[in-house]
C-alpha cells in the first residue's frame, strides 16, 4: 500500500522532470523544441479524452469536435478580433466547452457504442460546417493570415512567436493546471461517483448517484481540457484546418489514450509522445505512416489490453 | 403512518404479467419476508418498488410521498437502499473504496470536488464502523471481487446499510451460501432489524431464515399474492403449502 504510494509519486516525478526539460533532452536526440510542444499538447488532449474513457467508462468517437472548436476559436479571436494570444485561449476553450455543454443532454442518456457513434456524428457535423463556411474558416485551405502574439504582462513582454522554448513553456504552465485539476478531480469524493460509474453503473445508480448527470460533468470537464489542447494546438501550428475536427482525428486521441495504457493517468501522454514520435519519423519514411500506427495498436490491444505502461508496470512489479 | 404502501401495482413484459395487482403496506422498522415460487414476480416487485423500471400500473407511496414516478438514485436519497439478487458491487476496488462511495454520497458529497479534514475523518469512521458490523474489518483492503462469496453479500449489504435507509430491500441475501454463511448473514439482519430498527423487506428461499427471521410474510405465486400473514398463519395456510412450502418440501 505504502510502496505503492511511494512509486506513483517517483513516477509522477520523473514525469514533471522529463516534461520540464523537454526543450534542453529532446534536441540532443534528434527531436526539437516544437516536437515536444506537440507531445504535451496531444497528451494534454488523451488525457482529457481519458478523464471521460479511462476514468468514467464512457468512450467518445467525437473529442475532435471541442479540439477543433478550442482551435478555431482561438485562431479566429487572433484574425478578427483583437491579436491576444491569452484571449485567444480563452475564447477557443470557452467555445469547445459551451458546445460540449450544450450537446451533453443531447447524448448522456446513450452508452456504449450508440455514445460513441451521435459523438461522431456531432463532430462531423463540425467539420462540414468549418469545411463550407471559406469565408469565414477558410474552408479546406485552413485558417491563415494570423500568428500567435507576444504575451503582454505590461512590466514585461515574451516572444512566444519567435521562442519555441518560451511557447513550450506557456504550453506546459496549462498543460500543468489542467493535468492537476484532472488528478484532483479524480481523488475527491466526486472523482470517486466517476470510478463507481465506470465499475458498476447499475450499483452507482442504487447508491444514489444520478448516473446522467455525474456523466454530463464528466464529458464538459473532459471536453474543457480537450478544447484547452486545440486552442494551444492551433497557437502551435500558426494554422488550423477542418481536419482538427475530422472523426479520425478523434481516432487518433483514443489511440494515444488506448496505446499508453487508459487505466492510468499518464498513460495517454505516453502514448501521445509514442504517436506523435511515430508520425514525426514514419512520415518521412514513408506515405503509409498510419498503417504502422496502427499495426503497432492492433499488437498493444491484443497482447497488452493496459497498454504500453501497464507493460511498463508489469515489468517493474516482476 | 406507514411507511411503504404499494397500491395495485402490476408490470407487463409484453403479453407476460410478471406482477398482478399487488399491494403491500410496511410499517416502520418492520421486517416483511416475500417468498414464492421462482419467477413468482418477487424480483420484478422489487424493481417496481425501487424504481428499476415504472409500473404498468399502480402507485408507490413512501413515507406519505408518491413516489411512483422518481427515479431510483431520487428515491435513495428518500430513505430506501437496495441489493440485488446477483450482487451488484465494485469488484475491483477494495472493500474501503466500495463503502467510501457509499458513505460519501449519503454524506451529500457525491459533487464535492473537495473533503475537509473534519469531514474525511467522519466518513474514515462510519467506514470503519461498517466495516466493523458486516464482519469485514479484517478484508479492507482487498478487492471486493477477490473475496468470497459470503463476503460480497456483506459488502453490498453494507453498502446499502451505509446510506442510512429508513427501508432496506434485500433479494435472496443467502442465496448460493453455504450454512455458515447463510448464518452469519442471517445474524447481521436480525441485528439490523432489532439493533438498527430498520424496516427490512427480504425475499427469501431458505425457510428457516425466513420463519426465523419475518414478522410478517407475503406469498407470491405466478405475480399474484396469494397469502399475507404471520410466520404462523403462512405456516398454517394449506394454499400456501400447496403452492409453496409443499413443494420445498417435497
Ligand atoms: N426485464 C424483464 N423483461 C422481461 N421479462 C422479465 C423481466 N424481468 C422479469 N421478467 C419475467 O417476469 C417473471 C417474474 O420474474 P422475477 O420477478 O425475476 O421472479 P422471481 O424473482 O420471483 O424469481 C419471469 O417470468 C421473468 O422471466
Ligand atoms: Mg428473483
Amino acid at each position: 500500500m505504502a510502496g505503492d504510494d511511494l512509486q506513483k509519486r517517483a513516477a509522477t516525478a520523473i514525469v514533471w522532470l522529463l516534461l520540464l526539460g523537454m526543450p534542453f533532452w529532446l534536441p540532443a536526440i534528434g527531436g526539437y523544441t516544437e516536437l515536444g510542444a506537440r507531445v504535451v499538447v496531444l497528451g494534454l488532449a488523451a488525457m482529457s479524452l481519458n478523464f471521460l474513457l479511462g476514468y468514467t467508462g464512457v468512450l467518445s468517437f467525437g473529442h475532435a469536435a471541442y479540439f477543433g472548436l478550442g482551435a478555431y476559436g482561438a485562431g479566429m479571436t487572433i484574425r478578427y478580433l483583437v491579436p491576444s494570444t491569452s484571449l485567444s485561449i480563452i475564447v477557443g476553450t470557452l467555445a469547445g466547452t459551451i458546445a460540449a455543454a450544450l450537446i451533453g443532454p443531447m447524448i448522456i442518456r446513450l452508452r456504449g457504442v450508440y455514445f460513441a457513434m451521435v459523438t461522431i456524428a456531432f463532430g462531423q457535423t463540425f467539420y462540414f460546417i468549418a469545411f463550407r463556411w471559406n469565408t469565414v474558416t477558410g474552408g479546406d485551405d485552413g485558417l491563415i493570415g494570423w500568428t500567435r502574439q507576444p504575451l503582454d504582462f505590461g512590466f514585461a513582454k515574451i516572444d512566444i512567436l519567435h521562442d519555441s522554448v518560451a511557447f513550450y513553456y506557456l504550453v506546459l504552465v496549462l498543460f500543468a493546471v489542467a493535468v492537476g485539476c484532472m488528478a484532483w478531480l479524480l481523488r475527491s469524493p466526486f472523482g470517486r461517483t466517476l470510478l463507481a460509474i465506470r465499475e458498476n453503473e447499475r450499483r452507482a445508480r442504487f447508491l444514489g448517484i444520478p448516473v446522467d448527470q455525474h456523466i454530463w460533468i464528466s464529458w464538459v470537464i473532459s471536453c474543457c481540457f480537450v478544447s484547452l489542447a486545440g486552442a494551444l494546438y492551433a497557437l502551435l501550428n500558426n494554422f488550423v484546418d477542418p481536419r482538427a475536427l475530422y472523426w479520425s482525428q478523434s481516432g487518433d486521441f483514443v489511440i494515444m489514450a488506448v496505446l499508453g495504457g487508459m487505466r492510468s493517468f499518464w498513460g495517454p501522454l505516453l502514448g501521445a509522445a509514442i504517436f506523435v514520435v511515430l508520425q514525426d519519423y514514419l512520415s518521412s519514411q514513408t506515405q503509409n505512416w498510419m498503417s504502422f500506427v496502427g499495426l503497432f495498436f492492433v499488437l498493444v490491444v491484443l497482447f497488452f489490453p493496459r497498454g504500453v505502461l501497464g507493460i511498463i508496470r508489469r515489468r517493474a512489479a516482476a | 403512518m406507514s411507511l411503504l404502501r404499494v397500491e395495485n401495482v402490476s408490470k407487463h413484459f409484453g403479453s407476460l404479467v410478471a406482477v398482478n395487482n399487488i399491494s403491500m403496506v410496511v410499517e416502520p422498522g418492520e421486517l416483511r419476508a416475500v417468498i414464492g415460487p421462482n419467477g413468482a414476480g418477487k424480483t420484478t416487485f422489487f424493481n417496481l418498488i425501487s424504481g428499476f423500471f415504472p409500473p404498468t400500473s399502480g402507485r408507490i407511496v413512501f413515507n406519505g410521498e408518491d413516489i411512483t414516478a422518481l427515479k431510483p438514485a431520487r428515491r435513495v436519497w428518500r430513505g430506501m437502499a437496495r441489493t440485488f439478487q446477483i450482487t451488484e458491487v465494485f469488484p475491483e476496488l477494495p472493500v474501503r473504496e466500495n463503502l467510501r462511495i457509499a458513505v460519501e454520497v449519503a454524506a451529500g458529497n457525491r459533487l464535492n470536488p473537495w473533503l475537509s479534514r473534519d469531514a474525511d475523518g467522519e466518513v474514515r469512521a462510519r467506514i470503519v464502523e461498517l466495516m466493523d458490523m458486516g464482519g469485514l474489518a479484517d478484508k479492507a483492503d482487498r478487492l471486493v471481487g477477490e473475496l468470497a462469496h459470503g463476503d460480497q453479500r456483506a459488502t453490498e449489504i453494507m453498502m446499502a446499510l451505509a446510506l442510512n435507509p429508513r427501508l432496506l430491500l434485500l433479494d435472496e441475501p443467502t442465496a448460493g451460501m453455504g450454512d455458515q454463511e447463510t448464518y452469519d448473514i442471517t445474524q447481521l439482519i436480525r441485528k439490523l432489524h432489532r439493533e438498527e430498527k430498520l424496516a427490512i423487506v427480504l425475499i427469501e428461499h431458505d425457510m428457516r431464515v425466513v420463519f426465523h427471521l419475518a414478522d410478517r410474510i407475503m406469498v407470491l405465486a405466478e405475480g399474484e399474492p396469494l397469502a399475507e400473514g404471520t410466520p404462523r398463519e403462512i405456516g398454517a395456510n394449506e394454499a400456501v403449502q400447496a403452492a409453496y412450502l409443499g413443494k420445498a418440501a417435497a
